[in-house]
């Protein structure tokens, strides 16, 4: 008998001949590419290579996209049937599928994120919400919100880099079905998907001005916020800048939806079903190198089962296979930018001098790039900064409980509430828990599910609003009879 | 026997052992398993891949119709799976009823196949619808005739109606008649026993009776050896070998036809139980037609390109 070898495998990189990246891009603005008069650089995470100058909007850039999105809005978007809309968004969803391993590629060029993730779940999902959304474009009155409901008119959307593709789909996808235009600001980091995505947008022939996308940092998305020709403000990022905006809308008529930040608990009962238990803890918090809202930061694990629990993550930690995102074997992936990288190291640092007892897997970093090795702190306590604030890396705070109503006092004892995990082969706990979480989600038996069906959104200062299923539908209608 | 302390025989004991075993829940076993479908395995992991898979092969032939020149055939080809590469490794055994063992032993000793196993199904394989009576009388038989490895099948209405300790027995009884020379795999009926649950449950009722390998399926039931079930199997392996310090091995059998799928069960092995695991003396494939494919898939590796099927043979 032979002796067993390392099943290392080998570099299995996924080709990005099938992307065309330009060396600068402007913004797109009623249907056209537009030229943009400043420009800053978009990078690959996971080399620290130029990809791109991305356009950077001020005022008069910002100014005719509005334009331009009043003025679709007005002579066609608001006239077409919803039937006519609803062709336009099938449309639409069916090129993101026959493009869907550029849109893919360029995902993990742009973010770091691996490209089974961007192959398996971004895009897939993506095209999903469009073709969710193009069903429902004209059967808006069957929706339950009432029969004269009215689309808002413009919509300044606002996404983060953490899913741009698929927060695209999420903002631009129901607005659309619900006869809205769209002003469509990307993450700074992560342009190139919504870039791709106008180029979609033409070829679908979606009249011109329906979709306008202006690039840009942070500058860009005030001017958005405080535009005078937007009706309704979407935006989906940190809890800071959320409350910037709730702030700068409250004293107009714009309408507002906001997805913001969160620091979910996952419980583990010890009837749980441990393997996939396990399972459901690295995916709740190391999917997208933990850059998710919703991700499972706080694990809390009932007494009983903290030795066998704690035993086996780390084993399945070490076997994470943490490099370079096109390889199609990457489970984890590059870190977005610098700048959240050290946030990350010095929210690490702090756990570290809490008294936290930090264990990371161990892991070769490519030499370029921002990396983090998947790290679990243990003796954590509600007291400790890394309980309570969210880190939005693949760090994981654990915590214990002895009964299952601390448990519950414990996962609501944060100002966040997104998500929730639970996990127990007992039926009966599963409805009692979910019903005294306070969060928007909850998972049982499996954790960071997304689907275009189920309303997304937070609790307390996790957010207003939800997005997709019918409630999503109603953030981007008026007229619902409660304004 | 002491059942490495886990259990002392009595019913008792095995069912508060079986009791503390956590559950599975179906759709995370699912979601693992296709997860870990999607590894990409290439060039010289490929190679490795494919070569080691031949190792592990038990090339099988269960029919009511095999006769003892096809038996020999299969030997010659399990020696020499590539009559004209002599780099292709032979398989770990050859699996067949035990009319066919001293058949099988015979030819492979002649060809210098020492080292190859005959592995043969017994305890009224494919059913297991016999007295205990029978089932030791079958497997002596088998073990008379030279057989290596005894795959075993359980009375799968005995666990379905809970008769746990009936089960065991039975194992138990068998494995004696074993000894410590010949190895004895277990085979569940996968497909019969249903859920994760209940396989689950068989692996570690089975490696506590002693069981050397705990196999999935007797290949006369569909479905049989289906990734989520192997990798709850590889689960148990796995947490057994924690509690008691003693690797069992796992042989999936039943559906496994071309290099795509030994390559995706040789990755669920490396990822749950461990590389540890990568070896024949843990780690088997029941397979006929598998190994064509995987000759094919390696000669497609060498020469660059797909040769037709008749540079492989048919039996």
């Amino acid at each position: 008998m032979e002796t067993s070898v390392n099943f290392d495998y080998a570099p299995a990189p996924e080709s990005r001949a099938i992307v065309r990246i330009k060396p600068t891009y402007g913004h797109f603005i009623a249907g056209k590419f537009v030229t943009g008069r400043k420009h800053f650089p978009t990078i690959n995470p996971a080399t620290e290579e130029v990809l791109s100058q991305i356009a950077l909007a001020g005022k008069s850039e910002v100014d005719s996209a509005v334009a331009a999105a009043r003025k679709a809005y007005i002579t066609t978007w608001s006239k077409l049937s919803g039937k006519e809309r609803g062709k336009y968004l099938f449309r639409i969803a069916r090129i993101m599928q026959e493009r869907a391993r550029e849109f893919a590629v360029l995902e993990t060029l742009d973010n770091g994120k691996p490209i089974r993730e961007s192959r398996d779940v971004d895009v897939p999902l993506a095209a999903a919400h469009f073709f969710y959304h193009a069903g429902w474009a004209d059967k808006l009155e069957f929706a339950g919100l009432g029969t004269s409901t009215k689309p808002h008119g413009v919509a300044g959307q606002i996404i983060p880099w953490n899913f741009p593709l698929l927060m695209l789909a999420w903002k631009v996808a129901p607005a659309l079905a619900t006869g809205n235009t769209v002003v469509l600001k990307p993450a700074e980091s992560t342009s190139l998907t919504a870039l791709l995505f106008a180029e979609v947008c033409q070829q679908a022939e979606l009249p011109a001005g329906v979709v306008n996308i202006v690039t840009g940092d942070g500058s860009t998305g005030a001017l958005l916020v405080n535009h005078p020709g937007i009706d309704k403000i979407a935006f989906t990022g940190s809890t800071e800048v959320g409350k910037i905006i709730a702030r700068a809308v409250a004293p107009t008529n714009k309408s507002v939806t906001l997805e913001l930040g969160g620091k979910a608990a996952n419980i583990i009962f010890d009837d749980a079903a441990i393997d996939e238990a396990i399972e459901g803890i690295v995916n709740g918090v190391f999917f997208n190198q933990g850059h998710v809202c919703c991700a499972g930061s706080r694990l809390l694990l009932q007494e009983s089962i903290v030795d066998e629990v704690l035993e086996k993550l780390k084993v399945r930690m070490a076997k994470i296979r943490v490099g370079d995102p096109m390889d199609k074997n990457t489970d984890l992936g590059a870190i977005n930018s610098k700048e959240q990288l050290l946030k990350i190291q010095d929210l690490s640092r702090v756990g570290e001098s809490e008294g936290g007892a930090r264990w990371s897997a161990p892991c070769d970093f490519p030499k370029k790039g921002f990396w983090f090795a998947p790290t679990i702190f243990t003796g954590v306590t509600q007291a400790h900064r890394i309980a309570r604030e969210e880190i939005f890396g693949p760090v994981l705070s654990v915590l214990t409980f002895r009964t299952p109503q601390e448990a519950m006092d414990k996962a609501n004892n944060t100002p966040f509430g997104l998500s929730a995990g639970i996990w127990s082969e007992k039926g009966s706990r599963i409805l009692w828990a979910s019903q005294q979480l306070r969060a928007g989600v909850i998972w049982a038996n499996t954790f960071n599910k997304f689907d275009p069906t189920s309303p997304f959104g937070g609790y307390k200062e996790s957010g207003w609003g939800r997005e997709g299923g019918r409630h999503g539908l109603s953030a981007y209608l008026k007229g619902l009879g409660h304004e | 026997m002491n059942f490495y302390g886990l259990v002392d025989g009595t019913e008792a004991s095995l069912k508060k052992y079986l009791g503390a075993l956590s559950g599975v829940d179906q759709v995370g076993a699912d979601a693992r398993a296709a997860m870990l479908a999607t590894r990409s395995i290439k060039t010289s992991s490929k190679r490795w891949a494919i070569d080691t898979a031949i190792s592990m092969v038990d090339l099988t032939t269960l029919e009511g119709a095999d006769t003892p020149g096809k038996v020999q055939a299969l030997c010659t080809k399990a020696v020499r799976p590539d009559p004209m590469n002599s780099d292709v490794p032979s398989v770990g055994a050859v699996c067949v009823y035990n009319d066919m063992v001293r058949i099988a032993r015979t030819h492979l000793d002649s060809i210098g196949g020492e080292h190859v196993g005959v592995a043969a199904v017994s305890t009224a394989f494919p059913s297991g619808r016999a007295s205990i009576e029978v089932k030791i009388q079958d497997t002596q038989d088998a073990l008379d005739a030279g057989a290596s490895e005894i795959d075993m099948v359980i009375d799968r209405g005995a666990f379905l109606r809970g008769d746990y300790i009936g089960v065991f027995n039975e194992i138990v009884q068998i494995r004696e008649l074993c000894g410590t020379r010949v190895h004895l795999k277990v085979i569940f009926e996968t497909g019969e026993l249903v859920t994760y649950d209940n396989v689950r449950k068989a692996s570690f009722l089975a490696m506590a009776a002693g069981a050397d390998f705990i196999k999935t399926s007797t290949g006369k039931v569909t479905p049989a050896a289906t990734p989520p079930v192997v990798l709850v199997m590889l689960e148990a392996v796995r947490d057994f070998y924690t509690m008691t310090n003693t690797r069992i091995g796992v042989k999936p059998a039943g559906g496994i036809k071309n290099t795509k799928d030994a390559i995706k069960q040789l990755v669920l092995v490396n990822e749950t139980a461990g590389p540890e695991w990568l070896t024949p003396s843990l780690f088997r494939i029941g397979a006929s037609s598998l190994l064509n494919d995987l000759l094919m898939q390696r000669m497609k590796m060498d020469d660059g390109y797909y040769a037709s099927p008749a540079y492989v043979t048919i039996d």
